[in-house]
């Protein structure tokens, strides 16, 4: 095994296992560190990936954001500060049976893809975020879907607001 | 042949001359030189906290007419490290129900995320710990990291007010967050790179303090409110009756946590410094690149000393003072200058620098001279409206 | 060098830890991490295939910040409905909310 498999498998390791703990820690605020080291982990897969902005964005918007947000609304929503009961249906198994069958589906099509055992391009010198920047606004490419998603984001925005704010006022 | 002059690329390359006549690679030399790079970089940062505190303590206490710590050692020099032993030695107790992984891990967090963010700022032209052509992303990165931090303080510690101040202190950072933020995106739209070699390198003729003097206050504000530094305190100042997050602390981890906020505000010095007052550059740096490292020293404990100078002299602001003026100034403020900083940088690309530069003190003294307009009009307009609301006889007065 | 289909299985296998997150967990919040796991699965995805197969392009990466910000303001909104929910009933359990149930 060569240098960048080793640290690929070390951490793609630490992703799975973090994500095993998110789906089955009894205590939901451990759920949720375990999904924090998991999403830290993807970033650290797309830095592998040389996709340097990619990483960098997932940490400041899953982490940053998004985690953040989980927190605040698992402590918003617990009636006493310990957490106990069954997190999950009496019917586990069969979701688990499920995705355990999905996954060695997938795993089986995707091994025999044609293709896909072949090591990467090299990448251009060129800065990647410049081309990234070009490609989102320049009309040619996608300044349509950046400019949708720019209204989604608020409408999700102002619809949060109103969703969450408080009633009584 | 020693180039004393570019000291640390010489003393790099020395050191991986010598790894390598040791048997190593190339590549590992490089591995072996980057990892002991890595472990240098954050010992030198909580280094710099000891003389840090020490003039911190003096310059308040300057400001404040008294003399600061002058008991143990000349001058009170030695007053840090009485500090750090009180610490040490005390006890470090973890309350009854806490959650005792995380408790340990929150100070850890909080220390790390100020020590990353000294992986990217460029002490001279080949001084720096790693060049991310996305610095600047990174330091937003590494800064949640501290939110992270504080919000586990303060659920771990089984403590209803200390969780109470942990949402109040994430609330205020998530919401400086924005401000600083776009601030930090003024530098990058003129320098054209994300990265902070690239912004310090498109300093060299003219400071980005002085082609946007309003980003570099928004800097200087919004960073402050960020690290929880006063007038912005509130929530964790020694004054107020609970402090905060940290309540259940004690001992070394307590030690971290005030570690942590003292050098994430000189932390945010050095880049005030690197963005804003032209980093490593200044007379002399291109015959003897070492002497860019004692002038960004230099730029960033000015900036610090600002930073002091604001704490010493205003007084704290409430919670909802704080929010309203990051929400409906601060953000504003910002937002209308990224576009009007782009117009003019963009239409006056093709002229001179001076013009240019010239151009865009302008468009930012125009931008600072409405924001006051609005604000003096709005206020006067308040307080006639609370002097007719007395009643018409305290109006005629 | 490391070859595309273990960043695919790597992926999928996220994918399908997140659909087990889903289907099997009873609070919301839970839920709605297993949907963030299965968000990253599709980025990881997305990114590998941009890196392996057209680096020169950024379609690959377009798209993936798309999904970025498709799962921000899901987050958002998702989040604002579980905390509206508590609310009213003081129950996060997915069961419970079962109202409209004829």
């Amino acid at each position: 095994m060569t240098i960048p498999q080793v640290i690929f498998v070390v951490i793609a390791a630490v992703v799975l296992v973090s994500a095993v703990r998110v789906v089955a820690s009894r205590n939901i605020v451990h759920a949720a560190l375990w999904l924090i080291l998991s999403l830290f982990g993807v970033a650290a897969l797309f830095a592998v990936l040389e996709a340097g902005f990619m990483a960098v964005v997932q940490v400041v918007i899953y982490v940053g954001a998004i985690a953040t947000l989980i927190i605040f609304a698992i402590m918003l929503t617990r009636r006493e500060m310990r957490e106990g009961g069954l997190q999950t249906h009496r019917w586990w198994p069969l979701p688990a049976l499920l995705a355990m069958a999905l996954f060695a589906g997938l795993a089986w099509l995707l091994g025999s893809l044609p293709g896909t055992g072949a090591t990467p391009p090299a990448l251009a010198g060129d800065d990647s975020v410049l081309l990234l920047g070009q490609a989102l606004l320049s009309p040619e490419h996608y300044v349509l879907p950046f400019e949708v998603a720019s209204v989604l984001l608020l409408a999700a925005l102002v619809g949060a607001i109103v969703i969450a704010g408080d009633s009584r006022k | 042949m020693v180039n004393l002059g570019d000291f640390f690329y010489t003393l790099g390359m020395w050191l991986q001359g010598l790894l390598m006549r040791a048997g190593l690679s190339e590549s590992a030399a490089r591995g072996v030189f980057s990892a002991l790079v890595a472990a240098l970089l954050p010992l030198l940062a909580l280094l710099t906290a000891v003389p840090l505190i020490w003039l911190e303590r003096k310059w308040i206490a300057r400001l404040q007419d008294r003399m600061g710590p002058n008991r143990v050692g000349p001058f009170g020099l030695f007053q840090v490290f009485a500090d750090m032993i009180k610490i040490f030695t005390k006890e470090d107790i973890t309350p009854l129900g806490a959650d005792r992984i995380v408790f340990a891990l929150a100070p850890v967090l909080a220390v790390a995320g100020v020590v990353g963010l000294w992986a990217v700022i460029p002490f001279a032209a080949n001084a720096f710990g790693v060049d991310l052509n996305v610095g600047v992303l990174y330091l937003v990165a590494v800064g949640t990291l501290s939110t992270l931090a504080i919000m586990l303080a303060g659920w771990s510690a089984n403590n209803k007010y200390a969780l109470l101040g942990a949402y109040r202190t994430v609330a205020q950072m998530i919401s400086y967050e924005v401000p600083l933020v776009l601030s930090l995106l003024v530098p990058v739209l003129l320098s054209g790179s994300l990265g902070l070699n690239g912004i310090v390198a498109a300093q060299r003729e003219v400071w980005f303090v002085f082609s946007a003097p309003l980003a570099a206050l928004l800097f200087l504000i919004s960073s402050q409110a960020e690290v929880s530094r006063a007038p912005f305190d509130l929530l964790e100042a020694e004054s107020e009756i609970v402090a905060g997050f940290n309540i259940e602390y004690s001992g070394m981890k307590f030690g971290f946590f005030f570690v942590g906020e003292f050098l994430h505000s000189f932390t945010m010095g050095l880049l005030g410094a690197t963005l804003f007052l032209g980093g490593w550059t200044g007379p002399g740096v291109d015959a003897y690149p070492a002497l860019g490292a004692v002038y960004l020293i230099l730029k960033g404990t000015f900036v610090y000393f600002i930073f002091v100078w604001a704490r010493a002299t205003f007084p704290r602001i409430r919670i909802d003072q704080m929010l309203d003026f990051n929400w409906k100034l601060l953000t504003p403020l910002g937002l209308f200058l990224i576009p009007l900083l782009a117009v003019v940088n963009r239409g006056l690309s093709e002229s001179s620098l001076w013009l240019r530069n010239a151009a865009l003190l302008g468009a930012n003294v125009f931008l600072a001279a409405l924001v006051l307009i609005i604000l003096g009009t709005r206020g006067r307009s308040a307080r006639m409206r609370a002097a007719s609301a007395a009643g018409p006889a305290a109006s005629r007065r | 060098m490391v070859p595309l289909s273990w960043y695919l299985i790597v992926a999928a296998a996220l994918f399908c830890l997140g659909l087990y997150g889903v289907l099997a967990r009873r609070n919301s919040v839970a839920i709605l991490m297993g949907i963030e796991l299965m968000l990253n699965a599709v980025n990881l995805n997305l990114v590998a295939f941009w890196r392996y197969l057209e680096p020169a392009r950024m379609s690959g990466q377009v798209f993936a910040v798309m999904v970025f910000a498709v799962a921000a303001a899901e987050a958002a909104v998702g989040l604002a409905l579980i905390i509206s929910l508590y609310r009213l009933r003081r129950t996060v359990v997915a069961d419970e909310a079962d109202l409209l149930r004829g």
